[in-house]
């Protein structure tokens, strides 16, 4: 057998109605490595986890995990994956450790063995003290923290990560993030999908952005780095009717175009060499009597790198109200999806 | 996957099942108020219609009202916890946890027969507990022990059925309380057109046509003649039938539900 891909999609298209939620998707995920799924709601990210782990067929194209075909092999592919899904998927009438005993006893793990990595997941996620209380009286970092405990109980070769870190606080992401290296190091092979570039660049060897169901850049997160254009520099003026006078200043620091938001008062410039460029913007401005009343070097975001992609922000009112679970609302936003 | 035992899989769906029916029995035993309230109401309806209706009704053979009423309430109370089973499972599909179990290697009717199975052994407590009330206020079985077993048997069938029926619809309207709604949707016109009540001979003409093919009427019938004596064999078969007829349909959509069901 040649080294093959542990995650491979062809052509993946799925339809809810008229709504079209995957335009032929391809994916490859090699053996131990990671590969972020990075869009906004509504893009397609949960469709595609749900067609992996053999929730949903595709309408159109092939998606292999492990070698098993998801349409024609559910019941194997099921034996070697582990979902956590957007919502923690726990039973909250039973204790942490039940929790995770239903789940073992599911993977038809001997009971030993079930105890045994049960009693581990718990003190790895930090749960043994609330181990024997049901999980009603838990708060929600520690049901995504459980969650992606059962996810592991089986100790599956694949792990699907479905935006893993939503819910969680600060401390709670990094400690998520620190779990997931140490698995991927174990040699599992995982996909996750996000909304934040920070997480896909933390975690991920590969990057895949999606938007309308079509993939629209792909590549290591320093290559999608530089097609962003490195960090932010946002400048907000004193006076806002300045705002474009500023960009005007500014402009030939940047590596790229500025943005003017003329209403806020702010210029956002995209900027290789931060520290540098940041006292030579500070210096001009002056120079030319413009005030500031706020200054800000910051990593660009999933809007940023939508806005290099697509030469489109993305679009919170169309989104906000479209769970990625269901179809996605997409109708606003249709126009937008020529690759860059 | 270390330990994956060669078991056959029919074993393993056991194994599923088993662990399926144990957690929906935690739901029973853990949620709030739930048990408490699932008890309440066969007391209550033991007692309403027992006093309310007793001088107002004429039974054939001027048998106790009582007598008479309770098989049929065995069954009314049961229909009436049906829409649990709808209920839970929508919970579920809204929580996530479908989609979890649906992932996971393991048999695919486990999920709906652990919760039919756990609704069942509710169904039974219920049972057992409106006896008890029913012999304080004068119930008794007149007919030996093993036909009383058998009255205990038809009410819990009848139960088990709602059950899928109302797995069907939870998984088809997908939201708790529209599942709640919905289960008891066919239950209630069923149940009082039916002889659990009144005599259907005491119904008018048209009535009685249709309450004479209510399938609640040969349970209620056969559970009454178990407990009261009386020929039982024609309405038992009858029931049994119905009962064997509908699960054939209703447990094959069920589950093509469930392995097809989304948020």
């Amino acid at each position: 057998m040649r080294n093959q891909p542990v995650i491979l999609a062809e052509g993946l298209s799925k339809s809810f109605g008229n709504i079209q939620a995957l335009r032929e998707v391809d994916l490859s995920v090699s053996a131990g490595s990671v590969l972020g799924l990075l869009g906004p709601n509504g893009a397609g990210k949960t469709t595609t986890v749900r067609i992996l782990t053999t929730l949903l067929l595709p309408d159109a194209g092939s998606a292999w995990v492990a070698g098993f075909d998801v349409a024609r092999q559910p019941a194997s592919v099921r034996q070697v994956i582990g979902l956590a899904g957007q919502s923690a998927a726990v039973d909250e009438h039973l204790t942490g450790r039940e929790n995770l005993l239903m789940v073992g006893r599911l993977y038809h793990l001997g009971r030993g063995e079930t105890h045994r990595r049960g009693a581990e997941l718990l003190e790895r996620f930090d749960l043994v003290e609330a181990a024997e209380r049901t999980v009603r009286t838990w708060s929600g970092g520690m049901r995504r923290r459980l969650d992606l405990a059962v996810s592991l109980i089986g100790q599956p070769q694949v792990l699907l990560l479905d935006e893993p870190s939503s819910g969680l606080d600060p401390r709670g992401r990094h400690q998520l993030w620190q779990t997931i290296r140490q698995l991927v190091d174990d040699g599992a092979t995982v996909l996750l999908t996000t909304q934040y570039l920070e997480e896909a660049d933390q975690l991920a060897g590969h990057i895949v952005v999606i938007d309308a169901g079509r993939i629209i850049a792909h590549g290591t997160p320093d290559q999608l780095k530089q097609r962003v254009g490195g960090d932010r520099l946002q400048l907000r003026l004193a006076t806002p009717t300045t705002a474009s006078r500023a960009a005007a200043v500014v402009t030939d620091l940047g590596s790229g175009p500025p943005q003017v938001d003329a209403q806020a008062g702010e210029v956002t410039l995209p900027i290789t060499h931060g520290v540098a460029i940041l006292s030579e913007v500070v210096r001009r401005l002056d120079a030319a009597g413009l005030a500031l009343s706020d200054l800000a070097l910051r990593r660009p975001t999933l809007d940023d790198v939508f806005l290099a992609l697509t030469g489109q922000p993305t679009q919170p009112a169309d989104r906000a109200g479209a769970p990625s679970a269901g179809p996605p609302d997409r109708d606003g936003h249709a126009a937008t999806g020529s690759p860059a | 996957m270390t330990t994956m035992a060669p078991r056959p899989a029919w074993t393993l769906a056991v194994a599923d099942t088993a662990v399926m029916t144990r957690r929906y029995l935690y739901h029973y035993l853990r949620k709030p108020n739930l048990l408490g309230l699932a008890l309440v109401q066969p007391v209550l309806f033991v007692l309403l219609w027992t006093y309310v209706f007793s001088g107002a009704i004429q039974t054939p053979g001027g048998i106790d009202y009582v007598d008479y009423l309770m098989p049929g309430l065995f069954i009314l109370a049961i229909a009436f916890g049906s829409a649990n089973t709808g209920v839970g499972l929508a919970e579920d599909l809204a929580r996530g946890l479908l989609d979890r179990f649906r992932a996971l290697p393991m048999a695919r009717p486990a999920l709906l027969l652990g919760r039919t199975l756990a609704d069942t052994a509710r169904n039974g407590f219920v049972v057992l507990l409106m006896v008890a009330v029913g012999y304080a206020v004068g119930f008794r079985f007149h007919a030996g022990v093993a036909p009383a077993l058998a009255a205990f048997a038809v009410p819990l069938a009848v139960g088990y059925l709602l059950s899928w029926i109302s797995a069907l619809i939870g998984l088809t309207v997908r939201d708790p309380e529209t599942a709640g709604t919905a289960s008891l949707l066919p239950v209630i016109p069923l149940a009082f057109t039916s002889s659990t009540f009144v005599p259907v001979a005491t119904m008018p003409g048209w009535l009685q046509a249709w309450a004479n093919s209510n399938p609640i009427t040969h349970a209620v019938d056969a559970t009454r003649a178990l407990a009261l004596g009386g020929p039982t064999s024609g309405p038992l078969l009858r029931a049994i039938a119905w009962i064997l007829g509908i699960l054939a349909v209703v447990i094959p959509l069920a589950i093509h539900r469930y392995r097809r069901v989304t948020q």
